[in-house]
């Protein structure tokens, strides 16, 4: 019997599809089966980040209404032997096309055949929030240090302590940059997880090479030695029950310019 | 056999006091009533007189209590100060408690989030911003408050709001609001503090030992210590 997880922020654009793909690849990474759920219905882009699209014949709203069998929906990741299925959101339908208890015994069946379901939710908290919860028995919140996408993440995070059937969520923190957040122009790790009262998940740099791999189809848990993806990595380590520390974040300056000027400034 | 007056009338310094039996049907008892009002009425001169009714542990209807009011006014010179009684309905009661008793919660509420008590609030835990916390009395928060806080919401300018720390997007005593300064405060300033509301209807922030002072009445602590 596997688990479900719902990768969630409230905000949009504050990184949950990246989240999405890139938990679910670190977690077959560790060899766990995992599928990738894409309930943006409407507005669908797992598939982009995953580089999976061109692959897609039927999708979520096709096996709700029973045009078509669970199986041929999934599109499985060809980088992985059968451990990576994407299950795509419909395109061409809305939200509505779906209910909450559909979504729910969906789910209930995919957690027979997988390890780790990752349903990647859309932004809002109307009728695409409600599909995309209702089958999760665990929940990440993903939000950046701004101050918009902490409020918005403390509203859903009291969304969430309203559904019974989900454990008390765990927090992602994205798009961090070290050098504003030493400055104290966004506020800081403690800060966020202190105002939000969670357990930190993790912490994941802004980094350019995210974009790029994004942009490319691939996600960047793939590539060994990105700090994004070693963050995305430690992660799904912690989702396993592995205790991983923290990474430092802070941005090396060990030229032997800087190296010369911190010798100054020390005495 | 002597019947046993069902309306005893007592004059005082403020007025009279008129005592109905419990006794007696309703009836019996406006008909004695308008009786004794009558006889008592042709003797008075023409001054303004206020009556206390008190009706034992008779329950009265509000419909009841405003008949008894209605008998008494039409005697031109008499006005009905107030109705006592020594019974309650169990839903009057309940209210009376809810809105005298302090109720405490342990949560953070959170952005988009309301909290309404009908008396005391404790809060232990914070109000984050984009969250209400709401009470009819006085509001007490052993956490951060960062968001809204509205104390007396039924109209009671003597609520305060407390917090141990106060950083509130907005203070509402009964219908006053104030808001945050538009300039950033220094962090650390705003430990252990209190609001009320003054004599002028402006709400003031001040250190929480204020209250002492200015509503002693919070405290009901029976006897000494």
């Amino acid at each position: 019997m596997g688990e479900a997880i719902v990768i969630t922020s409230g905000k949009g654009g504050v990184g949950k599809t990246t989240t999405s793909a890139n938990i679910g690849t670190a977690l077959a990474l560790q060899g766990k089966r995992v599928c990738l759920v894409d309930t943006d219905i409407g507005l669908r882009n797992l598939d982009v980040v995953m580089g999976l699209e061109n692959r897609i014949i039927y999708d979520l709203v096709d096996v709700v209404k029973g045009r078509c069998k669970m199986q041929q929906a999934l599109v499985k990741d060809k980088r992985f032997d059968d451990l990576l299925y994407l299950l795509p959101a419909a395109q061409t339908s809305d939200k509505n096309a779906v209910d909450p208890e559909e979504m729910k015994i969906l789910i209930d069946d995919l957690k027979q055949d997988f390890d780790y379901i990752i349903i990647d939710c859309p932004a809002g908290i109307e009728q695409g929030y409600r599909n995309a919860v209702s089958g999760a028995t665990k929940a990440i919140v993903v939000t950046t240090p701004e101050a918009t996408a902490v409020r918005d993440a403390d509203r859903i995070i009291g969304l969430l302590e309203q559904e019974d059937h989900i454990e008390r969520p765990r927090l992602v923190i994205n798009r961090i940059r070290p050098q504003l957040m030493k400055n104290r122009d966004t506020m800081d790790i403690d800060d966020i997880t202190r105002h939000l009262d969670l357990e930190l998940l993790g912490i994941v740099a802004d980094d350019d090479q995210v974009i790029r791999a994004t942009n490319q189809g691939e996600p960047i848990a793939m590539d060994p030695n990105n700090i994004a993806s070693i963050a995305y990595r430690n992660i799904a380590r912690r989702i396993l029950g592995e205790s991983v520390p923290l990474q430092q974040l802070q941005e090396e300056n060990t030229g032997v310019f800087t190296k010369i000027k911190n010798f100054f400034k020390v005495k | 056999m002597n019947k046993r007056q069902n309306v005893t009338m007592k004059g005082t310094k403020d007025g009279i006091t008129l005592h109905l039996d419990d006794a007696c049907s309703y009836e019996e008892l406006k008909k004695e009533l308008n009786h004794k009002l009558i006889e008592s009425s042709k003797s008075q001169e023409d001054k303004l007189i206020s009556v206390l009714v008190h009706t034992g542990n008779r329950y009265l209807t509000s419909s009841q209590e405003e008949e008894i009011k209605e008998l008494i006014r039409q005697k031109k010179n008499l006005v009905v100060e107030s109705v006592l009684s020594n019974v309650l309905t169990k839903d009057e009661a309940e209210k009376q408690k809810q809105a005298n008793e302090i109720v405490s919660i342990t949560k953070i509420v959170r952005s988009g989030q309301v909290i309404e008590v009908p008396g005391d609030l404790l809060l232990i835990g914070d109000v984050n911003p984009g969250g209400t916390v709401r009470a009819g009395g006085n509001i007490f928060i052993m956490g951060e408050l960062k968001g809204i806080a509205h104390a007396g919401y039924y109209g009671n300018q003597e609520a305060v709001i407390s917090a141990s720390i106060m950083k509130p997007t907005q203070l509402r005593i009964c219908d006053s609001i104030t808001r945050a300064p538009d300039e950033k405060q220094d962090e650390n300033s705003r430990e252990m503090e209190c609001a009320y509301m003054n004599e002028e209807q402006q709400i003031i922030i001040d250190r929480l030992q204020v209250l002492v002072h200015v509503r002693p009445n919070i405290s009901n602590l029976q006897g000494g210590f």
